[in-house]
């Protein structure tokens, strides 16, 4: 028998003891396991896009010479924009091309030769050059054009040149003629302004993320337009001024299921009764912004009511006290005590609403358009459906384009979270 | 309320021309920085329709905005979402034009003309081969269509003689035949919506299952019954439903040797350093095979103008006239370069004058 004779130091109760910290011990490092694989993937994700991304933030160009020729282009010398337009482009650059490696005049390899430049964007930088200042026609410029995806993705690392030849979009003769470029100093690599400020296009090296930027910015401006204002306002009344009863219980209910409501629904719900019942135009921003915007609506309206509930009665009950009427009391001193946590609800909700995909499918905003969308009538697409359109394409070029708008996406995201964040600190009041 | 939608609009507007004004004129590819032509209203062409023509339809849109500066809106929706929004009515709400990786079918097409849509313009565009791709350094697979019935679909005959069905026992390609490798079936091909998926069965299977002389009998008596047996895909694990056209498949591919990737012949070819395609009846899935006839998983890709449109909205015949041009669907073509397997000349010619002439077609 033990001397001490504790009923807390016998051997069964230290057994236990001992089981209970083991137990203590395996649930930390369960956390910690936890934490750690969390990490894991976050950085595995995030490095896996930044890996491939970043390449699509430089890109390549060749210098060229290039003779507008006037018996090409415009043999009565008419000189009308609209006739220049349509102009055969193509010819220009590839006779270009021709001057510059005169030894190739086989038909085959002229065809890849030409495939050395943006076969669409090339021609298309000069014949819009063209249509702005007509006089051009004639002489000769000097000027940098987009090299086509094959040849960028080549000097970018990402087609090997150890595979057979048949088996890669670049032949050994333009491997040849793109060395030689490169030695020349013609073709030069360069940051790629057209990925943030083109529209969307068919080609890897000129498609841009502005048309869905400002897109996403549209659809937010009308998304918030309704949800904030509309989601204030019912939670305000919701709790100050509904009565208590069972119609004000259900509405309350049925808010907060419809935030788990899964978003494609909102989507249906406004290709029927935005498009098909109120005739408003399919992929349009201020049809998308609507959707958001009731999709926002519940949270919006939890966030403020939560806000809201946490302003201590004490605040109110003493504004009433001294004579105010309950608007007074409600918008002169309830209000501007939850103001910084209405509005971090309120932000986080138009994040959620910029990364929202499946509603917009619906209504048609899963669109490829030729230009940057000028009003929220106009046809528009937003970013995360950018990325989705753009994960579909066959050419190589695609990967790392998706990559680099996810990462447009989400350092968007982490901007606006991070502001709510920074507000919450600042504004915050503790009682 | 509508009210404040209209200002919202408004001041957004002013906003945005407002801001974007300034950087304009230097960068070099935006179209929305030249000056306006002031011609006749010019609202945008509106495209619906099938994702395997999506490509094509925009690679054209775009040349012909760069051509005459008119806007137009290439919306995916699958052949069959087209079709039906298409076959809405007329008016300004509804497309000009559907894209379709099939033909137009007898129901739809009645559909349309109950709703007033009748005269309708077909073009048909080119072909697509479908191919069945594995990695490039896996076993290369020279597969017969009654082989690829006997892997994917649900049911099968017992034998060639014996047309008892049963669950599709086949667990690797060497059950089927010994000739073939042994290592496990395993597909990733497109979902039931997909067009992709429809011509796949309606060509490889149903060509399969013919080959069994008691289903080809089965054929001849009910038709329905036989479609039940070819069409039906099977469902135990060894088919994997996944995105159609999907870049992910291929890194799959890569990564599992043994898995079969079924897609369109365009990922083939921009991918053919890391993938290759089954022979099928001995024919490699190559541009050559596919334009001759020869490649038997090869299907016809269409578009379908909406003939009304074309009076009271500017552009549709243009559009359509540029889609047929030489430059862009010709042998040698901008198409051509993203994939798109070009008609033989006759057909190219007739279908043009469809498209110069608006001739209207039936079914």
């Amino acid at each position: 028998m033990p001397e001490n004779n504790s009923i807390h130091a016998s051997e069964y109760a230290l057994k236990r003891l001992n089981k209970r910290h083991m137990r203590e011990r395996r649930f930390k490092m369960a956390g910690l396991g936890a934490i750690f694989v969390a990490v894991f993937a976050l950085i595995w994700l995030m490095s896996s896009i930044l890996g491939s991304g970043y390449k699509a933030f430089y890109t390549h160009s060749m210098t060229m010479d290039i003779e507008l020729t006037e018996s090409l282009l415009d043999p009565q010398k008419l000189r009308e924009p609209d006739k220049l337009r349509k102009g055969n482009f193509r010819l220009i650059i590839q006779n270009s091309l021709y001057a510059r490696f005169p030894d190739v005049t086989d038909r085959k390899a002229r065809r890849e030769l030409f495939d050395i430049v943006s076969s669409s964007g090339a021609p298309n930088l000069i014949r819009q050059m063209v249509y702005q200042n007509p006089d051009l026609v004639g002489q000769t410029l000097t000027i940098k054009v987009p090299t086509s995806d094959h040849v960028d993705q080549l000097l970018k690392g990402n087609i090997d040149r150890n595979v057979k030849e048949e088996r890669r979009k670049v032949s050994d003769r333009q491997i040849a003629w793109v060395d030689e470029l490169i030695a020349s100093g013609e073709i030069k690599a360069g940051f790629n302004t057209c990925f943030f400020f083109c529209a969307d296009s068919q080609d890897a090296e000129l498609a841009g993320i502005m048309g869905a930027f400002i897109g996403s910015l549209m659809t937010l401006f009308i998304t918030a337009l309704i949800a904030i204002p509309i989601g204030i306002g019912a939670a305000i009344w919701l709790d100050e001024f509904a009565p208590r009863n069972k119609l004000v219980d259900f509405i309350e209910i049925n808010i907060n299921n419809l935030a788990a409501v899964p978003s494609i629904i909102f989507g249906v719900l406004g290709l029927a009764i935005f498009i098909n019942f109120f005739g408003m135009p399919r992929s349009a921003p201020i049809v998308g912004g609507l959707v958001l915007g009731l999709r926002a609506l519940p949270t919006v309206i939890i966030a403020t009511r939560a806000t809201l509930m946490a302003v201590p009665q004490s605040i109110r009950d003493g504004a009433l006290s001294v004579g105010a009427s309950h608007i007074q009391a409600v918008f002169h001193h309830k209000l501007p005590q939850a103001g910084p946590g209405i509005l971090t609800g309120s932000i986080i909700a138009m994040a959620q609403a910029l990364g929202e995909t499946a509603p917009l499918l619906m209504v048609g905003m899963v669109a490829y358009l030729t230009e940057i969308p000028d009003g929220v009538t106009d046809p528009a697409t937003v970013l995360p459906v950018q990325i989705f359109i753009w994960a579909g394409n066959a050419e190589r070029a695609w990967i790392e384009k998706t990559s680099a708008a996810i990462i447009l996406l989400l350092l968007v995201l982490f901007l606006i979270n991070g502001f709510a964040i920074w507000l919450r600190n600042k504004l915050e009041k503790r009682w | 309320m509508k009210k404040m939608y209209l200002t919202g609009a408004t001041a957004l507007t002013l906003i945005l021309t407002g801001c974007g004004g300034g950087d304009k004129p230097d960068s070099k590819n935006s179209e929305a920085g030249k000056p306006a032509p002031v011609a006749a209203e010019q609202t945008e062409i509106r495209i619906v329709g099938s994702s395997t023509v999506y490509p094509f339809s925009t690679k054209v849109a775009q040349e012909y905005k760069n051509k005459t500066g008119q806007n137009v809106v290439v919306e995916s929706t699958g052949s069959g979402g087209g079709h039906k929004l298409f076959c809405e009515g007329k008016g300004p709400s509804t497309p000009d034009i559907t894209n379709s990786s099939r033909r137009q079918k007898k129901s739809e097409f009645d559909l349309c003309g109950e709703k007033g849509v009748s005269d309708i313009i077909e073009v048909k565009i080119g072909f697509d081969g479908i191919v069945l791709a594995n990695a490039l350094d896996a076993t290369p697979l020279n597969l017969t269509s009654k082989q690829i019935f006997q892997a994917f679909a649900k049911q099968v005959p017992m034998s060639d003689s014996d047309c008892t069905l049963q669950d599709n026992p086949y667990k690797t390609w060497a059950d089927i035949d010994t000739s073939l490798p042994a290592t496990t079936i395993e597909a990733y091909g497109p979902p039931p919506t997909s067009g992709t998926r429809d011509a796949f069965v309606e060509i490889a299977m149903e060509g399969g299952a013919k080959q069994f002389a008691c289903l080809a009998d089965l054929r001849n008596a009910d038709k329905n019954s036989f479609k039940d047996v070819s069409h039906t895909i099977r469902e135990d694990g060894k088919w994997i439903d996944s995105g159609e056209n999907d870049n992910a498949i291929v890194g799959t591919l890569v990564n599992t040797p043994s898995a079969l990737g079924i897609f369109g012949f365009s990922f083939l070819d921009q991918n053919a350093d890391q993938i290759k395609g089954a022979n099928v009846d001995d024919i490699e899935p190559t541009f050559e095979n596919i334009a001759a006839g020869d490649y038997a998983i090869s299907r016809s890709l269409f578009f379908y103008i909406k003939k009304d449109h074309v009076a009271t909205k500017q552009g549709i015949q243009d559009f359509a006239l540029e889609f047929t041009s030489e430059e862009s669907w010709g042998p040698g073509g901008y198409l051509e370069e993203i994939g798109l397997v070009s008609l033989p000349d006759a057909e190219r010619a007739s279908y043009r004058a469809a498209v110069e002439n608006l001739t209207g077609y039936h079914q």
